[in-house]
C-alpha cells in the first residue's frame, strides 16, 4: 500500500521535473476577465461581461484573458496569478471576489482591479461596478403587468436564484412595475435555494417555473442566472411569457417549429457597458477607484446600438409582444425614475 | 485473507491499482487535450511544475489537500464499517459553522482556549450531525445513505437560517452608500481563534515562503487526524470492533461485537472528521462564515477515499493529489489563456475514480481465476 501510492506521487514529481516558461507579449493594456459561478455561456451575466471585454478589444489595442474559477480559493489564486504575471486591469465578475480582490489589491497596489456587482469603497486602486438592477426590474415589470392585463389575466410570477438582499432587489423593483400599471394583479414568487449553486440549477428553476404557471401566472420574470434556462423551458412547454435577466434573453423563448416566441423581453443589465467603460477609463488613463453606478443614464454605442447600465430589451423576437403602449409608459417611468419622482423599493415588503 | 506466496505478483497488482488508475486517467486526459488542439506534454508539465515545482506550489496544493483529507477520512472511516457515509458535506457544514460561533462569540478567551474550543466545537458538530443517521440505522434500519443525503440539504438550509440571524452588521461605507451584504456572512472570528499560516512558522525557520500563502496549520491537524483514525481502527478494540461490523454483521454479532453501538459510534468519528474542515476553511482561510465556503468538499471525500483504497496514508495521498490537479489545473487554466478549461481536471478526476473502480474489479477477478487454477 505504502509503496504504491508513494509511487502516484512519484510519477508525479517526475513529470514535474522539467521546468516551463511562458512569455507573455508586452505593449498592449493586458485585461484579464475572471467569472462568476455559471462561467462563460451562462447566456446571461457572464456572457455580458465577456461582451464588454470583445467590444473593448475591437475599440482599443488590448490583451485579454477569460478565466473561470472553480472552488473559492482559486478565485484569490487567479487573480494574483494575473496580476503576478504583468496584466494591468482585472476584472472579477461577481459579487463573491468581494475577498479575493481586497486580498490581491493589497499586494498587487500598481495593478487595477474592478469588482462587478460588489462593493470595495475605499481602494485607490479597485473600482466596484454597480448597477441600480430594482430600475430595470421596474421597466420590465410594467411590460409583464400591461401584458397580463391585455389578455385578461390576473398573476405574474418571480423566480430568483439565491435567496439574498441582491436578488431581492430585483423582486421588488419588479412587483413595483407590475403595481405601477396592474395594482390588482396577484404575484407568486420564489427562489431556487440558499447556496450559489441556485443560481446553476436549470432543473430546479423549470420546476419552480411549472408550479407558477399552472397557478395561473401568465408572465413570469427570473432573476436566476443558468437557472433561468429551466424557467425558459418551461415557459414553451406551457406557452406562457417569460422574462429574461441580465443579457438580452428574448431568443430563449423562440419556438422555431411553430415560429412562437414567449421571451416577452429581458431586464438588461448591461454588464458589458460598465465592463467596457472600466476597460475604456484604463487605457485612457482616467481609472479612479472607488463606486461607479451604471444606471439609466450611463451609455455606450457600439456600431451604433446605444446600450444603457440597465434597460430592457427590444429584438426582432419580441417586437409583436410589446406594443407601442407599453414602450410609451415605460418611457415615462423612465424619465420619472431619473427625476425622483418614481423612488423604486429595493426590498420586498410583505 | 491469507493468500499463498505464489500470488504475490497479485496481491501487488491489487495494491497499486490506484497508480494505474491515476496512469490511464492521464493517458485519457491526453487524449482530450489533444482533441481540444492543445499540447499535452505542454499541460501536463505545466500543471505539475506549478503544483510541486515550487514552494508556493506546493502550499497551494496542501491547503487544498487539507479539507480533502478530512473528507476523505470521513468517508474512508465509515466505510470500514460497512457504512457510505456521504453527509459529509452536510457534517462539515454544521461542525463549520458552530466553530465560527464560538469564534466570534468568545472573543475575550486567550488563543490557547479558544483554539482548541473551536476545534473540538467543529468536531463535536459534525458528530452530532453524522450521529442521527448512525442511530436511525442503528435502531430502525434505515440506510445511511437516504438519510445522509437528506441532511446535507437541512445542513445547507439550516446553516443559510443561521447565518441570517448572525450577519455581520454592515460597515459604515456600506450604510453610507446604501449597500447591502450580497451574499450573508457572519462577523470575522476573533484573532485569538485563528490557525497560524504556515508562512509564519517558515519565517520563524528562516526559510523563504511567500506569505500570501493559505496553508495553514490545520494541514498538521489533518495528518494528525490521518494518524489518529490509523490508530483507532487497527490498534483499538473499537477499531477491532469496527472493522469486524464492517467485514459482515451477523458474525460479528455472533462473536458478541454490537453492532448498533459500533455503527453509531463510527458514524459519530466520521462525522467528526467532516466537521473538522474548518479548521482549514474558517480557523486557517477565511475567517468567517459564509454560505459559499464549500463547493462540493464533501462530496470530493468519497473519490478521495476510493483512491485512497479506504485507509488513511491513501487517503492522505490521494487528496495531496487531487490537491495537484486542483491548483496545476487552475494554473494551466491561465497559461493556456482559458483554452483548457478547468472542467479538464473534473475529467481526469473521474477517470481516476472509474479506473480505480474497474482495475480493482479485473485484478479480484484475475485472482479468482488464479486461484481456481492452482
Amino acid at each position: 500500500m505504502k509503496k504504491n501510492l508513494l509511487g502516484v506521487v512519484v510519477l508525479a514529481i517526475i513529470l514535474s521535473l522539467c521546468l516551463s516558461s511562458t512569455v507573455f507579449a508586452a505593449e498592449a493594456l493586458k485585461v484579464g476577465l475572471v467569472f462568476d459561478i455559471g462561467g462563460k455561456g451562462d447566456k446571461s451575466f457572464n456572457d455580458s461581461a465577456s461582451r464588454g471585454l470583445a467590444w473593448a478589444a475591437a475599440d482599443f489595442t488590448i490583451k485579454r484573458i477569460e478565466l473561470e474559477p472553480g472552488v473559492m480559493a482559486d478565485r484569490e489564486v487567479n487573480l494574483r496569478t494575473l496580476a503576478g504575471i504583468g496584466y494591468d486591469l482585472i476584472i472579477g465578475v461577481g459579487f463573491l471576489f468581494t475577498d479575493a480582490i481586497v486580498t490581491v489589491a493589497d499586494e498587487f497596489p500598481d495593478t487595477k482591479f474592478a469588482i462587478v456587482d460588489g462593493f470595495i469603497p475605499d481602494k485607490p486602486n479597485v473600482v466596484s461596478l454597480l448597477f441600480p438592477e430594482p430600475h430595470g426590474s421596474f421597466l420590465v415589470g410594467i411590460i409583464a403587468g400591461m401584458k397580463a392585463q391585455e389578455d385578461g389575466k390576473d398573476t405574474i410570477g418571480f423566480i430568483g436564484g439565491m435567496d439574498i438582499p441582491l436578488i431581492h432587489g430585483f423582486e421588488a423593483g419588479y412587483i413595483a412595475g407590475v403595481g405601477y400599471v396592474y395594482p390588482e394583479c396577484k404575484i407568486l414568487s420564489a427562489y431556487a435555494g440558499d447556496t450559489p449553486m441556485a443560481f446553476a440549477d436549470p432543473v430546479k428553476g423549470k420546476e419552480l417555473a411549472l408550479s407558477q404557471y399552472d397557478n395561473g401566472a401568465w408572465v413570469i420574470y427570473h432573476a436566476s442566472g443558468l437557472t433561468g434556462a429551466g424557467v425558459f423551458e418551461a415557459a414553451k412547454e406551457r406557452k406562457r411569457y417569460v422574462i429574461g435577466v441580465d443579457s438580452n434573453q428574448n431568443f430563449m423563448g423562440f419556438i422555431e417549429e411553430t415560429g412562437e416566441n414567449f421571451g416577452l423581453t429581458s431586464m438588461l443589465k448591461q454588464v458589458d457597458v460598465a465592463v467596457y467603460l472600466a476597460i475604456k477609463a484604463a487605457v485612457e488613463g482616467t481609472f479612479k477607484g472607488g463606486i461607479e453606478v451604471y444606471g439609466l443614464d450611463r451609455y455606450v454605442t457600439i456600431e451604433g446600438v446605444t446600450y444603457s447600465g440597465v434597460g430592457y430589451a427590444i429584438d426582432k423576437y419580441n417586437e409583436d409582444l410589446v406594443s407601442a403602449e407599453m414602450i410609451a409608459k415605460v418611457d415615462e417611468a423612465k424619465t420619472k425614475i431619473l427625476s425622483g419622482e418614481i423612488v423604486v423599493p429595493t426590498e420586498v415588503t410583505k | 485473507m491469507k493468500i499463498n506466496k505464489k500470488f504475490d505478483y497479485f496481491v501487488i497488482l491489487e495494491k497499486i491499482t490506484p497508480l494505474i488508475a491515476v496512469i490511464f486517467a492521464l493517458l485519457v486526459g491526453a487524449i482530450v487535450i489533444m482533441l481540444i488542439g492543445e499540447d499535452p506534454v505542454f499541460v501536463y508539465k505545466t500543471l505539475f511544475s506549478n503544483a510541486i515545482g515550487n514552494r508556493d506550489g506546493w502550499g497551494n496544493v496542501l491547503f487544498r489537500a487539507t479539507p480533502l483529507i478530512f473528507t476523505g477520512l470521513t468517508v474512508a472511516f465509515a466505510f470500514r464499517c460497512g457504512l457510505f457515509n456521504i453527509g459529509g458535506e452536510g457534517q462539515m457544514y454544521i461542525g463549520t459553522f458552530l466553530a465560527t460561533w464560538v469564534g466570534f462569540t468568545f472573543t475575550n478567551l486567550p488563543a490557547f482556549i479558544l483554539i482548541p474550543l473551536c476545534i473540538l466545537t467543529a468536531a463535536a458538530g459534525g458528530a452530532l450531525w453524522a450521529a442521527v443517521p448512525g442511530i436511525l440505522k442503528a435502531k430502525t434500519g434505515v440506510h445511511e445513505v437516504i438519510v445522509t443525503i437528506m441532511m446535507n440539504w437541512i445542513a445547507a438550509s439550516l446553516t443559510f437560517f443561521l447565518v441570517l440571524k448572525f450577519k455581520a452588521p454592515p460597515t459604515e461605507a456600506m450604510i453610507e452608500a446604501g449597500v447591502k451584504q450580497m451574499i450573508p456572512h457572519t462577523s470575522e472570528i476573533a484573532q485569538a481563534a485563528r490557525l497560524p499560516r504556515l508562512y509564519s512558522i517558515f519565517k520563524f525557520l528562516n526559510i523563504d515562503f511567500p506569505a500570501y500563502n493559505q496553508v495553514n496549520v490545520s494541514f498538521f491537524i489533518a495528518i494528525g487526524v490521518a494518524i489518529l483514525a490509523y490508530y483507532i481502527l487497527w490498534k483499538t478494540n473499537l477499531g477491532y470492533e469496527i472493522r469486524a461490523v464492517g467485514y459482515s454483521p451477523l458474525a460479528a454479532e455472533y462473536g458478541g461485537i454490537s453492532v448498533a453501538k459500533n455503527i453509531i459510534l463510527a458514524m459519530v468519528i466520521s462525522g467528526a472528521f467532516a466537521g473538522l474542515v474548518g479548521t482549514n476553511e474558517i480557523m486557517g482561510f477565511k475567517y468567517r462564515w459564509r454560505q459559499e465556503l464549500f463547493t462540493g468538499l464533501g462530496f470530493n471525500g468519497i473519490a478521495v477515499a476510493l483512491l485512497g483504497k479506504n485507509h488513511p496514508l491513501g487517503v492522505v495521498l490521494a487528496a495531496i493529489l487531487f490537491g495537484i490537479l486542483n491548483y496545476g489545473g487552475a494554473i494551466v487554466n491561465i497559461y493556456t489563456a482559458g483554452r483548457i478549461p478547468r472542467e479538464l481536471i473534473m475529467v481526469l478526476q473521474a477517470v481516476i475514480v472509474i479506473f480505480v473502480v474497474i482495475s480493482d474489479e479485473v485484478v479480484k477477478r484475475l485472482i479468482r481465476q488464479r486461484r481456481k487454477i492452482l
